[in-house]
């Protein structure tokens, strides 16, 4: 609560704060960030753990002090404090005075080819993450989950967003993918009750793991056929509820499929989704979806969005599109339903049911229709702060709902709708006459 | 034959849920283009809100306040419960649906399904997560028609389903209300424009569908006892394929597709293992849309579907 007070306060002339922030970081690069955040973290690992000690915490604060905070007020402050210690200061300090240097690099970095420059900073932004996580176990599932939900949130905007169905099947794409791939790496790589001695040599999984996942995601875009085909007689509503059976259709399918366990679930995953199998999928994921959407038949897609009719008299094929987009989607759904069964080693049909959808639904639509950027906004918050707010037990559920009313009624399409997500322009240096015109 | 009849009871009575239901959804969505995804949840506020108005009823009597016999209680309870849920419809419909009047559909579909979430924790953060079981009102009689156990509180639910669609259907057809209803339902862009106020209207549709909710979920709590808040949440997204199975806004499609769900769902498991319910329940109806992708009521796709 007081906090709460103290920003009413201070944040009179509501632009001045912000305006400050962005001024402050108008020369930044993302290159500048990036290596703000790389201290930032090196930084936690080096001292943290003296500066938690020392500001009388009981550990390192895992997720931005707000279990912390919400579990004992007592020590907002010193949480506050550490937060700013660690990460506030040198994101701030770096992105600020080390943007000359940062923008010659990146000036330097964008007349080498864009993947070389870009793969520069996903290394980057990899070691940072990888850095980050390494503080504690939960952090790195929180971070699998959290990329994860990237890849779902992200491949569902294709179809709900880029497409402007009301898709409800996503959870059946997920659990298709993550049962097929499941079986097959339990089938081929663990020790299993139900399946026996591994066919292949243990050591062989980490390089078929992605075969298996891409098997996952086939068969997932197969399943988004029952879907696909009736989407071109109907649309809206019905083929709501048409994915909505699906949907039904396939967790009462696999809860009585005895041979992966029926409802009790399929447990005994090989250890396959480490955080870097998981980050390069994702990244995969957000380059193609990206490339798909802003290809011709991406544009497509927007175009049989707001009017079918007229498409289809301006020679697209509304047929092609929407197969395309149904098994695209339905196909990173897949793979993301089998990096999320490797990253719990537990798979169970009620975990594919409604509850999911609903999840799903909200990232999207809190991140924003139509754009990359707001998937992985929309995914990122969702997921983060179901975890950050955790302490607060149930109350977790009426303050996300509230949340997401309060965006739809504000911001109906979402935080950050139609907008393109351009690799190049993102990494581009930021002087002085850019922020100017 | 007799377990088919037996059966058959079952169906309808399962059915009666499912058709109150749905016929909220089905009213909804004929005026305001939108469904309505906290309905499921509306189901089960009003099914508490019976559990509460009938617990008081029973306490006051019993002190000697007022006399009254058990039945009398029931229908109080449900004439009560039905007037508070109207105005927990009329509240979902000013925060999550009249804000959100010009924005895609898709946006209230969220608002929806958000409420209904915030109703369900609501209820668990004021109750508690033990279950309440709904006082028994009336004593179960079972009569024996040539082998086939009927109990009297099936004749009552499926009695009091039905009257309370044909009353609505009624309303719909032959008040003033009703008629800015349909013409509301026949275009509410120009309608509005005529004098009819759309969000009088709407707010009278969310009330009438939540009435229609909270009958359902006393009829519910007198089947079965037990109630918790997430009861609403399978049976309101069944009752919404019912509904869309229907046919756009049509009342008569929506009550006789709540119904035929009922006879699917009970049919199924009895010839097959009750686990295949959903898959086989699901399968039939995604067969059914495949030829007949309007339902069986509404009409073909029109321009009007605004997304």
């Amino acid at each position: 609560m007081q906090r709460v007070k103290m920003e009413n306060t201070t944040s009179y002339g509501n632009r001045a704060p912000k305006g400050l922030l962005r001024e402050w970081f108008a020369r930044t690069p993302m290159l500048g960030w990036l290596l703000g955040f790389l201290t930032a973290v090196v930084l936690e690992n080096l001292v943290g753990a003296e500066i938690a000690w020392r500001l009388g915490l009981p550990k390192v604060p895992v997720l931005f002090g707000f279990v912390i905070m919400l579990k004992k007020p007592v020590l907002i402050p010193s949480a506050v404090l550490y937060e700013i210690l660690i990460y506030g200061l040198p994101v701030a300090l770096i992105g600020r005075f080390a943007s000359a240097v940062t923008n010659s690099i990146a000036a330097l970095l964008a007349k080498i080819p864009l993947t070389l420059s870009a793969a520069l900073h996903l290394g980057l932004l990899y070691a940072i993450l990888h850095l980050w996580s390494g503080i504690s176990d939960y952090r790195v599932i929180v971070l699998k989950l959290t990329l994860v939900a990237v890849m779902l949130t992200l491949s569902l905007n294709v179809i709900n967003g880029y497409m402007g169905e009301f898709s409800c099947s996503h959870p059946g794409f997920m659990a298709l993918g993550a049962y097929s791939t499941s079986i097959l790496t339990v089938l081929f790589f663990a020790k299993d009750k139900l399946f026996g001695p591994p066919l292949l040599p243990p050591a062989l999984g980490p390089f078929l793991f992605p075969l298996a996942l891409v098997v996952g995601g086939l068969v997932a875009s197969i399943g988004a056929l029952a879907v696909a085909i009736p989407s071109f007689r109907t649309r809206g509503d019905y083929l709501a509820i048409i994915s909505l059976a699906f949907m039904f259709i396939v967790k009462s399918f696999i809860e009585n499929l005895e041979v992966v366990g029926g409802p009790r679930g399929l447990r005994g995953q090989p250890d396959l989704a480490a955080l870097p199998t998981v980050f390069l999928w994702t990244v995969a994921c957000i380059w193609m979806i990206n490339n798909f959407v802003r290809s011709t038949l991406g544009k497509a897609l927007n175009a049989v969005r707001d009017n079918e009719m007229a498409a289809s008299a301006m020679t697209v094929d509304t047929r092609r599109t929407k197969i395309a987009a149904f098994l695209f989607g339905a196909f990173w759904a897949g793979v993301a339903g089998g990096l999320f069964a490797h990253v719990l080693r537990y798979v169970n049909p009620g975990t594919f049911g409604i509850q999911r959808l609903a999840e799903l639904l909200a990232m999207v639509y809190f991140g924003g229709l139509n754009s990359v950027h707001g998937s992985i906004v929309g995914a990122v918050t969702i997921s983060l702060l179901g975890e950050a707010l955790r302490p607060l037990e149930i109350f977790k559920w009426i303050i996300i709902p509230l949340l997401l009313i309060l965006v739809m009624i504000f911001r109906p399409t979402g935080l950050i709708a139609f907008r393109e997500f351009d690799m190049e322009s993102l990494l581009r240096p930021k002087f002085k006459e850019d922020d100017k015109g | 034959m007799v377990f088919f009849f037996q059966n058959l009871i079952n169906a309808l009575q399962w059915g009666s849920f499912y058709a109150l239901i749905a016929l909220g959804y089905s009213m909804v969505y004929s005026i305001l283009m939108l469904f309505n995804f906290a309905h499921g949840d509306i189901f089960m506020v009003g099914a508490y809100i019976g559990f509460g108005v009938s617990t008081l009823l029973i306490s006051l009597s019993a002190m000697g306040a007022v006399a009254l016999p058990n039945w009398l209680i029931l229908v109080l309870t449900i004439i009560f419960s039905m007037f508070l849920t109207s105005f927990v419809g009329m509240l979902v419909e000013r925060v999550g649906y009249r804000p959100l009047r010009d924005a895609p559909r898709a946006s209230a579909a969220i608002t929806g399904l958000m409420i209904g979430i915030i109703l369900e924790t609501g209820n668990l953060a004021l109750l508690g997560a033990q279950r309440v079981s709904f006082p028994p009102l009336i004593e179960t009689a079972t009569y024996n028609v040539g082998g086939v156990f009927i109990t009297n509180k099936k004749i009552m639910i499926v009695i009091v389903a039905a009257f309370l669609s044909l009353a609505l259907h009624q309303f719909v057809r032959r008040t003033k209300w009703g008629m800015a209803m349909r013409a509301m339902a026949f275009d509410y862009v120009v309608v509005p424009l005529m004098g009819v106020p759309l969000n009088t209207i709407a707010a009278l549709t969310f009330a009438l569908g939540s009435a229609l909710a909270a009958a359902a979920g006393i009829l519910f709590g007198v089947a079965y006892p037990v109630l918790d808040p997430y009861m609403g949440i399978l049976i309101g997204w069944k009752a919404f394929v019912a509904a869309i199975l229907g046919g756009r806004g049509s009342i008569i499609g929506a009550t006789l597709a709540g119904f035929l769900l009922g006879f699917i769902e009970i049919f199924v498991a009895m010839i097959f293992p009750s686990t295949f319910r959903d898959l086989i329940a699901y399968s039939i109806i995604l067969v059914i849309l495949v030829f007949r992708p309007h339902g069986f009521f509404g009409e073909p796709y029109s321009a009007r579907l605004r997304l």
